[in-house]
């Protein structure tokens, strides 16, 4: 009995992913849990591992191929290696589908445990169980079709476990909330939806008129930053408040305890210091370290602190997130920081990585340049921007000293905060980055 | 003009007028496709029309209503001997039911601008037909859709056997009322036609090599209809093979494997049918035909040739109408761009002898036989208000659920009308409604339909 093996559901409303590679031939006998084929779907590069082992009869995908989810990778027979028995999935259909029930590695145990419903109606349990179809009345499962969801991966929230148009607009949009298995935190009264924001770009001119022209294909990251973007600027109205940092103790106080890093495997850099505080700043306003839910009218306050790190590869711009930056040790957090950055140049990253940042930190000065507006990375509601640090003139008790500043851009969604709440809150990072000596009272 | 050379270009071809091919053909052409239709027979209706569904039906209507007279004399009414006038009972069926509704396909065809080319098509290639016939010519399209059904199949071994010998074909056409009529094989074809001469005065045998009639079907459902049948025919060799046909003198010797001879007029084989799915010149194409003659299609109706689907029985069992209109839709709008696909959960079943038995979705024995936890109910009619005033309480109204979420998951039902009310049931298991939700429903009273009802009620109640 061939089986065949499509892709998974992705979570986090991500519908579609990127061939990159395909590591076996047709033909190939590869076991349980060996790498398949290398997708990249939302900044991650993933090795997808086989679900079973056996004999690799068609391979339906080539790279570069943007498949989505549900679509057939792979099809196994049965020859070759011995194979666990696979679930049976279709009834009395001749071929069984198999499924992994999520994708990446293992995310590192978090302190604080993360609901598993996080991802609205994709939950590990779906509703077709062991056999037969998935239920939902045809037009629910038209609808699916239409979005792209694998039905076989969505949790029915109807009668016996029926699935609505809703749980499946939840599982294709990610954003209606389904069953969350944390209680939900209680609704303020009188939340209103507010009005929707809709621009269709004009069409482009003629460009030809005026000289040659050569049309290049987006990769798929790039069209994921641009979606992403567009998505950031259209909706969220920026407000960026300019400061500057002394820190020219924190620099003596990093250069102090190189060596110290050092010998324990860690090499020091002024990145980790500006994650802590600007973690402890958020602690302090909190409305910074949110989201707004503009449907609800209401603004989702994260009682949690992870931090997105904007890093350029040559692919383009990846932001993976360290976990619980408010709490965890300097040296730990500058050590998850590097292997997390080297994971990400090298294509390594796994979705777990790239997921459920608050926050974004990143260092716009690295080429030069005395600072820049970066946007947004939705639906966060801030994102702190630093130059480069340079030595400059300070006027000090009426003395010129020589002091090393850091300019900073923070750059915040006006709908949740107003410029003066802007200005305390880089105030508080500065005055943190300024006197290191209270950051470590603080943590 | 030199025929053969006249080139037409479409975007679809369909192949074959039947219910699967008329369907997708209008579809189509509603959903702006440009769209003709080749068959053979030259008209639109297919075997459903001319040869099967529909002039059956006409005719079961006409052997219930002989019953129906024949019985009214338990309370009291009395029409006395009938007499059948064969020549006005085949004008109706063919001018007044097969007639109108043909006309009816025909003008449907014509508003929607679906163009019907007589004459039988053959693959030449992935984009190409031929079509054989009076107008030879070539058809160019960016599409075709197969759906060229079945026909019935013919004895094993034993060869066409003149004249005597019938199809379901040649048994609806009717041409006369033998004395003597032997039904070989005991499904759904051979019980209704069965039926229908034995109303009009043949003394029927049937035989029917496996053990039971209607083989395959719940016996919950096929015992009502045994009993009933067992009264109606002469008699009935089950387990039995035809192992010899010898027309004698006017009559038909048919060898049992029983070692039984038997003497009858006429014999209607009605052991299946097989799929058309071979000489077509299909093997110009990417598509697979396997050896059966089914043409192998995905949930989207597509061939392994993606500019070739397919559609109804050519494709697969059950070899049903209704399948097929509706494969012939999700085939257009596949066409179409549209996310349509043949995942329906549920194929009703109809056999239209009396009672009528129907059933939908997974059955007890089926369920047993996968191992598949099961809640069943069952309600007779007994106890249902309606089928005594109709004077008919044999039937039984049948509940497969799951014991989990108490979903339907399938519904069997026996006894007059069964083939009306498992439109609900249908419903049920297709839209995955629960339980509760039939026994939450208002069913009008009296109706049968309650039937249904009650059998919900009563597992709920166990629960």
């Amino acid at each position: 009995m061939p089986r065949t093996f499509v892709l998974p559901d992705l979570g986090e409303g991500l519908t579609e992913a990127e061939i990159v590679k395909v590591l076996v031939a047709e033909g190939d006998v590869v076991a349980e849990d060996a790498p398949l084929l290398e997708v990249e779907t939302d900044k991650a590069t993933v090795e997808i591992p086989s679900p079973l082992g056996g004999r690799v009869a068609t391979i339906h995908v080539r790279p570069g191929d943007t498949v989505r989810v549900g679509a057939v990778l792979v099809t196994f027979d049965d020859a070759g290696a011995p194979v666990p028995a696979p679930r049976a999935a279709g009834g009395n259909r001749s071929s069984t589908t198999v499924t992994t029930a999520g994708l990446g590695a293992a995310p590192a145990p978090s302190p604080r445990p993360v609901p598993p419903h996080r991802v609205a109606g994709v939950t590990a349990a779906p509703a077709a169980g062991a056999t037969g179809p998935v239920p939902a009345t045809p037009a629910t499962r038209r609808l699916a079709r239409e979005l792209g969801v694998d039905l076989r991966a969505v949790r029915g929230s109807g009668p016996g476990g029926r699935v609505t148009d809703d749980d499946v607009r939840a599982a294709a949009g990610g954003a209606a909330p389904a069953a969350p298995a944390a209680p939900a935190p209680e609704r303020p009264a009188l939340a209103k939806p507010l009005a929707p924001v809709g621009v269709e770009p004009p069409p482009l001119p003629r460009f030809e008129q005026w000289g040659p022209v050569e049309r290049q294909p987006l990769s798929h990251l790039r069209r994921t930053i641009a979606e992403r973007m567009t998505l950031s600027a259209t909706l969220i109205p920026h407000v960026t408040h300019f400061d500057r940092a002394d820190i020219t103790d924190l620099d003596a106080l990093i250069q102090r305890s190189l060596e110290a890093g050092r010998a324990r495997g860690v090499a020091l850099t002024l990145t980790s210091f500006l994650l802590k505080a600007a973690a402890l700043a958020l602690r302090e306003h909190p409305q910074f370290n949110a989201s707004l839910d503009p449907a609800a009218g209401e603004l989702i306050v994260k009682r949690y602190c992870h931090l997105g790190v904007a890093v350029a590869t040559e692919r383009g711009l990846i932001v993976p997130v360290l976990r619980d930056v408010d709490t965890k040790p300097l040296l730990e957090l500058q050590r998850e920081l590097a292997a997390l950055a080297e994971r990400v140049r090298g294509g390594k990253a796994t979705l777990e990585d790239l997921r459920g940042g608050c926050f974004t930190l990143t260092n716009v000065g690295a080429l030069g340049g005395t600072g820049a507006i970066p946007i947004i990375n939705y639906p966060e509601v801030a994102i702190l921007g630093v130059a480069r640090a340079r030595p400059e003139p300070v006027v000090r008790d009426g003395q010129v000293v020589p002091r090393t500043l850091l300019p900073l851009t923070l750059t915040f969604d006006h709908r949740v905060a107003d410029g003066a709440d802007g200005a305390r809150f880089a105030a508080a990072i500065v005055r943190r980055l300024e006197a290191p000596e209270q950051l470590l009272l603080e943590w | 003009m030199v025929m053969g050379d006249l080139v037409v270009e479409v975007d679809v071809a369909v192949v074959g007028g039947g219910p699967g091919g008329y369907s997708a053909a209008f579809r189509c052409a509603e959903l702006g496709l440009e769209t003709v239709v080749v068959d053979a027979t030259a008209r639109l209706g297919g075997a459903c029309l001319f040869e099967g569904c529909i002039p059956s039906k006409a005719l079961l209507h006409v052997a219930a209503v002989l019953d129906e007279a024949e019985r009214a004399r338990e309370f009291g009414v009395d029409f006395g001997a009938p007499r059948v006038a064969l020549d006005p009972l085949r004008t109706w069926k063919a001018e007044r039911v097969v007639g109108k509704l043909a006309r009816g396909l025909a003008a449907v065809a014509k508003a929607k601008g679906v163009e019907l080319v007589s004459g039988r098509a053959v693959f030449e290639g992935s984009r190409e037909l031929r079509v054989e016939g009076e107008a030879p010519q070539k058809i160019r399209f960016k599409h075709a859709i197969v759906a060229t059904g079945s026909a019935p199949s013919a004895l094993p071994g034993l060869g066409p056997g003149g004249d005597r010998v019938l199809d379901s074909t040649a048994a609806l056409e009717l041409r006369d009322v033998p004395e003597r009529l032997l039904v070989v094989g005991g499904g759904y074809i051979g019980l209704e036609l069965g039926q229908v001469y034995a109303a009009l005065g043949s003394r029927v045998t049937l035989v029917e090599m496996l053990d039971g009639l209607l083989p395959g079907v719940d016996r919950d459902l096929v015992q009502p209809l045994a009993r009933r049948v067992d009264k109606r025919f002469a008699k009935i060799h089950l387990g039995t093979k035809v192992v010899a046909l010898r027309e004698a003198g006017g009559a038909v010797e048919a060898g049992l494997s029983s070692g039984e001879t038997l003497a009858v007029d006429r014999v209607l084989v009605a052991v299946g049918r097989r799929p058309q799915g071979a000489g077509l010149g299909l093997e110009t194409t990417r598509a697979v035909v396997d050896a059966r003659g089914f043409v192998s299609v995905d949930e989207r109706c597509r061939t392994a040739d993606p500019h070739v689907l397919a559609v109804g029985d050519v494709t697969g069992e059950p070899m049903l109408a209704h399948r097929a209109m509706r494969q012939g839709k999700v085939a257009a709008e596949v066409l179409a761009g549209l996310p349509s696909a043949f995942d329906n959960v549920a194929v009703p079943a109809v056999v239209f002898t009396d009672p009528e038995v129907a059933w939908c979705g997974l059955t007890e024995p089926d369920a047993v036989r996968a191992g598949r936890p099961v809640r069943v109910a069952r309600f007779p009619w007994a106890a249902s208000g309606r089928a005594a005033t109709l004077g008919r309480s044999d039937g039984l109204t049948k509940l497969v659920a799951d014991p989990e979420t108490g979903r339907v998951l399938g519904v069997g039902l026996v006894g007059p009308g069964a083939g009306e009310l498992v439109a609900e049931a249908t419903l049920a298991v297709e839209a995955a409604l629960t339980v509760e939700d039939l026994a939450a429903t208002i069913h009008a009273h009296p109706t049968l339909s309650e039937t249904l009802m009650e059998a919900a009620e009563s597992l709920l109640r166990r629960a």
